[in-house]
């Protein structure tokens, strides 16, 4: 790079436009308003794609989406008060998912803030605990460097949302700008390469365990881990489950692949972590809907725990081999090692487990029947066949989310994009939009019930102002789902209040919108639904109407260990 | 909650806001604070904040690494052992009428305290010491008559 002393005069937007394109954004999802109306004006004078949402809820969810479809940095910009307050469960969901966000909100001039001014609200106070870092800019000479800062804090480490609230008079304050170095924070240095005798350690371990289970999450996607995840499984025959959020870390078409775990995971997931000898888990952080009861969690193992969050290690499970480093550098230093080692008959020690698993398996396979009213799993069945398994599935959550989990076969990371640890309804959609703006030439399906997808529908005109032909799978079954089974199960069918007596006419609704409207309301009419929506270069709403009481199994009670599980 | 008492130092960026992010770390995760103490150091940049809480040894190991997590936390240390020294200081308006004035004095005296307020019906007490030593004053002037009494945490340093 050559040197340039001459300092430019910018303006606060003008300055924040500069490392937009520095950070190579070329996307916003966003929604205008009076305190940042200069930065929209900027906005307008560059190449950055700029998204209108319906609702900043959708802004920050559509940043999620392009952030896990693309594998970068996802950007928001919102205004001040309202605008601001809308995205906090955007920011939360991301905050839980580990998700790199930048969210920009505009903020009352700096001489008003704290009268109570129009549209004030304290945003840094209020998403301090759910931002991975925040910041106010009370300075203009602050700014850029602030704004480098927050893209850094987004994408290093464990990645998360940081939000940097812009004052209006900042966004227009004229000064000299000179873009800011490479950022060095004394307090923030993350872990990134793995102490290599807990490598030994682990490969140790790994060359005496007879029952061995790799159970990898989210981080593994995140630090694009996934080659060397399924590298280190094939290379030493170790039977691979995810959790929710690790759907695609490895190939579902694998013989290693025992399904998810947890709370709707698969039977032999679960017994498999219940009878391991040594449980090797990656980018996790053994959430209680994965754990079950705790002190009955994998009770025969070793347990090794990979991540780069210190916080992650012994939070609630506790382990016999930590250790703190990016996943996908500690895998690749991992099977580095084995390479070096010999694995002679390592197989042959494995073979009885093996078959152990696959009695497993041919015991309690994934089932339904399908009969006179369409079954929602046989909905995903059929739409993951006529996808091949390729498209990127977003999600609602609730049941709809665990049939896309169970049903839906992922091969690749990046593919399976939902609100794990929030589990925040409404974000399907929005989630949706932000991957197909990432990934124009995917099939790209949101995955939603009759419920949560009423919770931000107001994003269909953005899909359909953007010609995204995003498709929705509406799993209509006029209830609340997942609440309504857990009413069934443990509260003696006491429906309270779960029952969506009244819903728009999705197809109609669609159609208002300019989006194309279909419904399936017979078995029969499920694939030609789906082809003519898969098919359709619009923005298709799919509307099936399935059995209304259909559960989703198996199902570990929250609190049971996760061996218990209520099969069909 | 059932714990032991740990005295957390650490060293943070001397910025509007840091002190929220530390307290509401501890009230959003359920972890509780004795006291705390949060103050300038030599560098105007850097402020030192001492933090006395009651944990579990899985607490502490889940506090401290919450802790260090916060992007404003420079440095974070448990202090404990001999190599550590831990002060408190108190102020005590205690009553002191006739007849009790001398026992005060010498109380005080005994405690190497200060006396930094005289009324006809009062003294104020300025004291300072570990936890245990400013427990066992106020103990001992308790029967007088303590007024008001304002406590600073504890700060700690290793030697």
């Amino acid at each position: 790079m050559k040197e340039n002393n001459e300092q430019k005069i910018l303006t606060g937007a003008g300055i924040l436009m500069e490392i937009l394109k520095d950070e190579g954004v070329d996307t916003i999802f966003g929604y205008p308003g009076g305190a940042v109306i200069d930065i929209y004006d900027e906005l307008s004078k560059t190449d950055i794609r700029h998204i209108l949402v319906r609702h900043e809820q959708g802004a920050v969810h559509a940043a999620d989406g392009y952030a896990r479809a693309k594998g970068k940095t996802g950007v928001c910009l919102v205004t001040s008060g309202p605008g601001a307050t809308n995205t906090v469960t955007g920011i939360a969901s991301a905050y839980m998912d580990s998700i790199p966000l930048v969210i920009l909100t505009g903020q009352v001039p700096t001489h008003l803030i704290g009268n109570d001014a129009f549209q004030e609200v304290d945003i840094v106070g209020i998403t301090r605990p759910c931002t991975k870092h925040n910041y106010l800019v009370k300075r203009s000479e602050e700014l850029a460097e602030t704004l480098k800062e927050a893209f850094y804090i987004a994408r290093s480490g464990r990645p998360g949302p940081v939000l940097v609230d812009i004052p209006k008079d900042i966004a227009k304050a004229e000064i000299p700008f000179t873009m800011p170095g490479e950022v060095n924070l004394r307090s923030y240095k993350p872990t990134y390469n793995p102490n290599q005798k807990q490598l030994q350690k682990i490969a140790a371990l790994i060359s005496e365990s007879k029952r061995p289970v790799i159970f990898a999450g989210g981080g593994v996607v995140l630090s694009k881990g996934s080659a060397e995840l399924t590298r280190l499984a094939r290379k030493t025959t170790i039977p691979v489950t995810t959790a929710l959020m690790g759907l695609g870390a490895f190939p579902a078409s694998d013989p290693l692949w025992l399904g998810m775990i947890g709370m709707h995971g698969t039977f032999q997931a679960n017994m498999s972590v219940g009878a391991c000898d040594l449980l090797i888990a990656i980018g996790v952080r053994f959430d209680d809907r994965v754990t079950g009861r705790t002190d009955s969690f994998a009770p025969n193992a070793k347990i090794v725990h990979i991540d780069i969050d210190p916080t992650s290690i012994r939070k609630t499970i506790s382990v016999s081999v930590p250790v703190v480093g990016d996943c996908r550098l500690t895998l690749e230093n991992l099977n580095q090692m084995l390479e070096q080692t010999d694995s002679g008959g390592i197989y042959e020690k494995r073979e009885k487990w093996l078959n152990q698993i696959r009695e497993w398996k041919n015991s309690n396979p994934l089932s339904y029947q399908q009969a006179g009213i369409i079954k929602p799993q046989y909905v995903i069945d059929s739409l993951f066949t006529l996808t091949k398994g390729e498209a990127i599935i977003t999600t609602e959550v609730g049941q709809n989310q665990m049939w896309a989990a169970q049903y839906y076969h992922f091969d690749s990371p990046g593919h399976f994009i939902t609100s794990g640890g929030l589990g925040c309804m409404g974000f399907g959609l929005p989630a949706a939009i932000g991957a197909q703006v990432a990934c124009p030439g995917k099939t790209v399906v949101d995955v939603a019930g009759d419920g949560s997808i009423q919770m931000n529908i107001q994003e269909l005109a953005t899909a359909v102002q953007y010609s995204l032909p995003v498709k929705i799978v509406i799993l209509n079954n006029r209830y609340l789902g997942m609440v309504r089974q857990w009413q069934e199960l443990f509260y003696e069918k006491r429906y309270s209040f779960t029952a969506m007596d009244h819903a728009p006419d999705f197809v109609r609704l669609a159609e208002a919108y300019g989006a194309l409207g279909l419904r399936a309301t017979k078995p029969e009419e499920v694939i030609p639904v789906l082809k003519e929506g898969l098919a359709s270069d619009k923005t298709v709403v799919m509307d099936f109407i399935v059995e209304r009481e259909e559960s989703v199994y198996p199902m570990v009670p929250a609190g049971a260990p996760i061996t218990e599980m209520l099969l069909v | 909650m059932a714990g032991e008492r740990h005295v957390l130092t650490m060293l943070v960026d001397n910025k509007p806001g840091v002190l929220s992010r530390i307290v509401g770390l501890f009230s959003g995760r359920g972890f509780n604070i004795d006291s705390l103490c949060v103050a300038e150091t030599v560098d105007p940049l850097i402020s030192r904040i001492t933090v006395v809480t009651k944990a579990s040894s899985p607490e502490i190991e889940q506090i401290e690494k919450q802790l260090n997590k916060l992007i404003n936390v420079i440095k974070l240390r448990t202090i404990a052992g001999p190599n550590s020294v831990q002060r408190e200081m108190a102020l005590i308006y205690v009553i002191a009428k006739n007849g009790q004035r001398s026992e005060i004095l010498r109380i005080v005296d005994i405690f190497r305290g200060k006396i930094i307020d005289v009324g006809p019906e009062h003294f104020i007490i300025e004291v300072t010491g570990n936890e245990e030593k400013i427990t066992a004053i106020i103990n001992l002037l308790k029967p007088m008559g303590i007024k008001k009494l304002a406590k600073t945490g504890t700060v700690a340093l290793f030697r």
